[in-house]
């Protein structure tokens, strides 16, 4: 059909004798080869440059910092911009700590719905509930932002952060005020907004496991579990550790939601109820008010920690997950 | 050890197994039933926040909405009656002057990409899948350094320059992929009749890809539509009604967040109200590129 399409377009398709097509077909621009590549090579080039561009202009535009602390920027643990003191060490462990709740949650979560959708609904749900899915991934991250500080803040204050502190006699990161907005919200916002990645790439993996191993399985007997667990997870798991690199680098550098509602503390929180605050989010939260030279130079270095950890963390997922192939369009568009 | 003694021992273990095999049964049922319940739970669990989000959004936003609150600019808290117009139009601009250049960017090098190879193709692949994950609160930065700093202020282009690098990964790997799929027999007919390589791309390979090439541009716009964190210093906002993209201007995101974190009742009401907005606009940009991608595949078959 397709090829159809394109052919009835063409006028060489047309009856011999409608000579005026071929005429009108010669009056479009004759790119010669050569030039048309070369415009292309150009075009792919030019992107090329604003990569190493990106990279280059923040580095340049943080050196002063790097250069002034040296590694001590990375260490150290205070962020004074009064006192013109400049330490990273807060956001890397408040970064660190959102992610690491965010993905507790959202690796069983992820995996057992991406099993589920994949081989046990009734096939007439699982293009819905896929597409429900993966439509969420879509929604901006500015309104779970705001669901989560009007909406799940309050629950947090009064349900959740109760109910952890009563069940562990609110000792070490259990402990101290119960604030609502905090570690433990933004973790739990992170976990909500990364859901949508690790399940949608998580069931193309396991959709990709190929259907004999799967066949034998059963017709040794094997019940459904023992299918997904001996035979389906054994071998996706290259693809899945793609899955959970894949949203654990959206997770550290989410940025909005996480500030709206991680209380923006410079200081490193002792309990996940605490005020603290993530690389993306002290940028966001200070950017517009760094008049001191030092203090946007600082910022502009914490980005560019936060960019060396991303594309670490999304090189590595990519060629996990390239090193299983098949992928669904809808997939490839989240990741 | 002889033939025989092999085969009963061989009996013998087939028996064993035999008797485990059915003593397990039962147990491995239990499992199955409880393992798979779990997963069920997991999926329920997904599911009940991502519900959630939209139902509060639909619930609170609804009220926000009427024909002042498209039509009329906004008003500082405690006076009623205010709008995002100016929010809107400025989304239109940004969003549009970043799609008007990263589209025919984004399908050129999916086309280089496509057709090419060679170590060029190798970098530029790598860095759309490295800028695909560059978190885009750095391109922010990046947009503030090279057009802010340089201009000396604020301006809409600066965001629409953000937007744009974060949409040409998106349009790239969709282009690449649409590209790809149409049939080598397409272009070498077509070169096989004396058209040029130029030709043949345009009259056959681009027409023959361009619902994929849709479905890649509305999803590219459908995110950069709802990116926030690029704006923040580079657009900044603004209460007035501007249309010159050198100068700041409102962005419906820049709305929801600004008077999200506001504690008064009726800016809270209008960041639902532009969520909502938002919302929509996002799913039907979505689910137009979903509608296009299952045409395609039913022509293909």
């Amino acid at each position: 059909m397709a090829d159809n399409a394109v052919l009835e377009k063409d006028p060489l398709q047309q009856p011999p004798g409608v000579e005026g097509t071929m005429e009108r077909r010669i009056r479009f621009p004759m790119v010669p080869d050569g030039l048309y590549r070369a415009i292309l090579a150009t075009v792919a080039g030019v992107f090329c440059l604003v990569m190493v561009a990106l990279v280059v202009t923040l580095v340049i535009k943080a050196r002063p910092a790097f250069a002034h602390f040296g590694f001590g920027f990375l260490t150290g643990t205070t962020w004074d911009p009064v006192h013109a003191k400049y330490g990273a060490l807060p956001f890397i462990i408040g970064t660190l700590e959102t992610t690491a709740i965010a993905m507790v949650l959202a690796i069983p979560v992820g995996l057992g719905t991406a099993l589920f959708l994949v081989h046990a609904v009734h096939p007439r749900l699982r293009a819905p509930l896929s597409t429900a899915v993966e439509l969420l991934a879509a929604v901006p991250s500015v309104v779970y932002g705001l669901w989560a500080l009007l909406v799940v803040a309050p629950w947090a204050r009064t349900i959740i952060e109760p109910a952890l502190a009563s069940i562990t006699g609110s000792k070490g990161p259990f402990s101290g005020p119960q604030l609502g907005i905090g570690l433990l919200l933004a973790g739990l916002v992170l976990f909500v907004m990364v859901l949508p990645t690790m399940v949608a790439i998580s069931r193309d993996v396991i959709a990709s496991v190929p259907g004999e191993e799967v066949e034998g399985a059963y017709a040794l007997g094997a019940t459904r579990w023992q299918v997904l667990w001996r035979v389906v997870l054994p071998s996706a798991r290259v693809g899945l550790l793609g899955a959970v690199t894949l949203s654990m680098g959206r997770a550290l550098g989410e940025t909005i939601a996480v500030t709206m509602v991680i209380g923006n503390s410079t200081a490193i929180a002792h309990s996940l109820f605490a005020p603290a605050a993530t690389l993306s989010s002290v940028i966001a939260n200070q950017f517009t008010e760094a008049t001191e030279p030092f203090h946007l130079s600082s910022l502009i270095a914490l980005g560019v920690v936060l960019l060396a950890v991303s594309v670490v963390v999304n090189a590595a997922a990519r060629l996990l997950v390239h090193s299983v192939g098949r992928q669904s369009s809808a997939s490839v568009a989240l990741v | 050890m002889t033939l025989i003694e092999g085969q009963d021992r061989n009996l013998v273990r087939r028996d064993e197994i035999q008797k485990l095999a059915t003593a397990s049964e039962g147990r491995r049922k239990i499992y199955s039933k409880v393992g798979l319940t779990i997963c069920g739970l997991f999926l329920i669990i997904a599911l009940i926040p991502l519900i959630s989000v939209l139902a509060y959004t639909v619930q609170r936003g609804v009220h926000a909405w009427s024909v002042d609150f498209f039509s009329k600019l906004p008003t500082p808290a405690g006076i009623p009656g205010g709008g995002i117009w100016n929010a809107i139009v400025g989304s239109l601009i940004i969003d549009g002057i970043a799609a008007a250049v990263a589209i025919p960017f984004g399908i050129a090098c999916g086309l280089f990409l496509a057709e090419s190879d060679g170590p060029i193709v190798g970098t530029v692949r790598f860095a759309t899948d490295v800028l695909s994950g560059v978190p885009s609160i750095i391109l922010g930065i990046f947009a503030y350094i090279v057009l802010v700093i340089s201009l000396g202020h604020f301006s809409a282009i600066a965001g629409s320059f953000a937007i744009g690098v974060l949409m040409l990964p998106i349009i790239i790997r969709a282009s690449e992929t649409a590209i790809r799929s149409v049939p080598s027999t397409l272009r070498e007919a077509g070169l096989s009749l004396g058209s040029r390589h130029s030709t043949v791309s345009r009259r056959v390979i681009l027409p023959a890809a361009l619902p994929g090439l849709i479905t890649g541009v509305l999803l590219a716009v459908a995110r950069g539509v709802g990116e926030t964190a690029p704006l923040l210093f580079t657009v900044i906002g603004s209460e007035y009604f501007a249309t010159n993209p050198t100068q700041p201007m409102a962005a419906l995101p820049l709305v929801v967040y600004g008077d999200g974190i506001q504690a008064y009742p009726d800016l809270q009401l209008r960041a639902w109200g532009t969520a909502l907005f938002l919302i929509c606009v996002v799913l039907v940009l979505s689910v137009g590129s979903r509608l296009i991608a299952a045409r395609l595949g039913r022509v293909k078959r």
